[in-house]
């Protein structure tokens, strides 16, 4: 896509500036950065968050990272929110206070997205509102300490399901949010990783154009909570895709239809390509007990298996057979 | 003149107030109000962006968003839908929006209960929401109109609640003196947003991207600037009393109609020995009491409604209540193991440093939605007699109409 020119791109003014508190390696503000380097025009675009690492980390009373209007109402609310700002503008639009509705992106956790904030979201989905929801989905409540969410996969640990005698770290498989969402038929809807930057981009782009709710479902690796060194966070996100744990596709509410995106429809067509979980698993400290102190096959297989079902079932949304 | 309930009078003020937009979600003894709203925007009669939350929560969420972004905002609930809400009401205040809500007060569950008492309104009366308690279907109509004005008042900024008893005003039909489109119009204006100084230059308080500077809303915010950020909310809450005075005078040129001093309204209190405090409907039965035993030859029981609850009357309360011998404090709401309902409390300690110190009785009644009759409101007067008479404060707080 045109659009998308790395030399122009190197020039722009990030509208998430420096100077926030996010931690070295941290995957969101990357995803963030690229959102935002997305939109049509900087000056028409307001920015509302859920409570979470990346909120907190973006702000601190009397400083902002934030170079366009931004609010943060509370943790479940992100969506609703958004859904408020539309309508205010739609009406002030009307009445000739302001020239134009703005575009408005939503950044928001699994925490504030997959569980407490489900509802909310569910919500404004159905009523269709005119925005780009971004979940940057770092598998666990990392804001308040790595706890367990409906984003963590199986037998990860976190503080909330520790690794025991007894139990192996989280038991359950993690909520299929992004299918969720796309079952609700209206909602323009892709999956994404920083890895994948251009591609995260383009469809970052087409949620913002689209005429009705969109929601991107970004994986973001982070190195504090799933234990791997800072400098890894990209290559992390890259095995994520290349095993088919986080596969890249795409929902059309228009023709109704699941479509994979390139790194993985490569995959989909030569199997070859699809790494074993392991390879995923192994740099990650939150998966330290499946290989210490003995390999724990079975739970791996157990995996394995999870990220084969899913993937086979995608690949039939995708009418890959 | 129209006849119109509570709900309906309601919605009628909020139709006329140049509201950009409403979120809510059904609840009854709310929903007439919510119902009403969807036809006149179905109708083209207001020109208002109306959502169906699928939750109180979200209602309140989305009003944040829009009234952020420089909307004039309205919603209203009861009850549970309040208690849903609990989170983002302090979250309103802080971001010092200045939203209505019409509270149809309702007994919170459990057990559930669909009926009238203020138990709702009263769990959130420390949420920085100005809180004023409408008698009937017509002071509900007319509050909701003043409280645009006092709300987005650039030295209140603001949340307004206006509570009406559930059914007993809500559904209960009564001629409402309604005033032209044109005037109420007039008399609200539009919504304009404060303005705060960044980098030197002037810019409205909102989310709006055309602004010079773009502004955050929502922080985190520590222990280095958080206490000074409730402090100011108080400091609104004071400033917002002389609005609230001027609003509900400058009201009463347009309307004729006032409530006592917008704060409280007395009945027969030259003349009273005796006082009964009460908020909403009830002092329309009380008011009928009194005028019972006037014809009878006791003109010594008066009345002081508190209208405006949040912020306390408490300099207007001592002036009210000079010269009188026994006040009994009515509430509709229990406050479990204090001592006594939130209206005794907050009367007692009003009186603590004045000159007026009559004996105050302490009585709850009516919790979910039981009458309270006459005969009830009679038996608390003589009640509040013998008190005087004994010479003892009571120290204990009365339930008046319960089996025990």
């Amino acid at each position: 896509m045109s659009w998308i020119n790395l030399r122009e791109l190197a020039k722009k003014r990030s509208l998430f500036t420096s100077g926030h508190r996010l931690c070295a390696g941290c995957a969101a503000g990357i995803i963030g950065r690229l959102v935002m380097h997305s939109v049509p025009d900087p000056k028409h675009v307001v920015v509302v968050h859920a409570t979470g690492c990346w909120e907190v980390a973006g702000t601190i009373f009397p400083y902002t990272a934030w170079a366009v209007p931004w609010i943060h109402n509370a943790f479940e609310n992100a969506a609703a929110t958004a859904s408020g700002v539309e309508l205010a503008f739609k009406a002030l639009k009307d009445k000739g206070v302001v020239k134009k509705v703005p575009d408005i992106i939503v950044f928001g956790g699994d925490g504030g997205t997959v569980d407490i904030g489900l509802q909310s979201l569910s919500g404004a989905i159905e009523r269709g509102h005119n925005f780009l929801y971004v979940l940057y989905d770092n598998n666990a409540y990392m804001n308040t300490g790595i706890q367990r969410s409906g984003a963590t996969p199986r037998y990860a640990w976190t503080t909330t399901s520790q690794v025991g005698k007894v139990i192996p770290g989280k038991l359950e498989a993690r909520k299929p949010i992004a299918n969720i969402i796309a079952a609700h038929g209206n909602a323009y809807v892709a999956t994404a990783s920083p890895a994948y930057w251009r591609d995260l981009m383009e469809k970052a782009r087409k949620g913002i154009e689209y005429k009705g709710p969109a929601f991107i479902h970004a994986i973001s690796p982070c190195c504090r909570g799933w234990r791997f060194p800072p400098n890894m966070t990209i290559r992390v996100a890259k095995l994520a895709v290349e095993t088919c744990a986080f596969p890249l596709w795409e929902y059309d509410p228009e023709t109704r239809e699941y479509k994979l995106s390139p790194p993985s429809l490569a995959i989909a067509k030569n199997p070859k390509l699809k790494k074993p979980i392991e390879e995923y698993l192994k740099l990650q400290g939150r998966f330290a007990h499946l290989f210490k102190p003995e390999k724990r096959e079975d739970l791996i297989a157990r995996i394995q298996e999870d990220v084969d079902k899913e993937w086979n079932q995608l690949l039939e949304l995708c009418g890959i057979t | 003149m129209l006849a119109l309930n509570g709900d309906e009078a309601v919605a009628y003020a909020v139709k006329q107030s140049n509201v950009d937009v409403i979120a809510a979600f059904p609840i009854t003894p709310q929903t007439i109000i919510v119902e009403k709203l969807s036809e006149y925007v179905a109708n083209g009669e207001l020109k208002a962006y109306y959502a169906c939350a699928e939750s109180e929560h979200s209602a309140i969420s989305m009003i944040v968003g829009a009234s952020a972004a420089g909307a004039r905002t309205f919603t209203a609930t009861s009850a549970n839908g309040l208690a849903l809400m609990h989170e983002i009401l302090y979250i309103v205040s802080s971001l010092r929006l200045p939203v209505v809500m019409a509270i149809v007060n309702r007994a919170l569950s459990g057990p559930i209960n669909i009926h009238t008492d203020h138990g709702d309104s009263m769990a959130e009366r420390d949420a920085c929401w100005i809180q004023i308690y409408c008698e009937d279907a017509q002071e509900a109509y007319d509050t909701v109109i003043q409280a645009f004005r006092i709300g987005e008042n650039h030295k209140v900024l603001l949340p307004v609640m206006v509570m009406l008893d559930g059914f007993l005003i809500s559904h209960t039909t009564q001629n409402v003196d309604v005033l032209e489109d044109e005037k109420v119009s007039n008399f609200v204006k539009h919504r304009i947003p404060a303005e705060i100084e960044v980098f030197g230059k002037k810019v409205p308080l909102t989310l709006n991207p055309e602004n010079e500077v773009p502004l955050t809303f929502g922080p985190l915010d520590l222990w280095d600037y958080y206490f000074e950020h409730k402090r100011q909310q108080e400091d609104a809450m004071e400033k917002s009393r002389e609005v609230i005075r001027k609003v509900h005078d400058e009201y009463a040129k347009i309307s004729g109609r006032s409530y006592g001093n917008g704060f409280i309204e007395t009945y027969n209190m030259d003349s009273a020995e005796y006082a009964f405090i009460c908020l909403s409907s009830t002092a329309g039965t009380v008011k009928s009491l009194i005028d019972k035993l006037i014809s009878k030859g006791d003109d010594k029981l008066g009345l002081v409604r508190i209208r405006t609850f949040r912020p306390f009357p408490y300099e207007e309360l001592p002036k009210a209540l000079e010269g009188v011998k026994g006040v009994a404090v009515l509430d509709r709401s229990g406050a479990f193991g204090a001592m006594g309902g939130p209206v005794y409390n907050e009367v007692r300690s009003a009186l603590y440093d004045s000159d007026v110190h009559p004996f105050i009785n302490g009585y709850i009644y009516g919790l979910g939605g039981r009458d309270m009759t006459m005969e009830m409101l009679k038996s608390i007067y003589d009640d509040l007699v013998e008190t005087v008479k004994s010479g003892k404060p009571k120290r204990k707080i009365e339930f008046v109409g319960v089996r025990e």
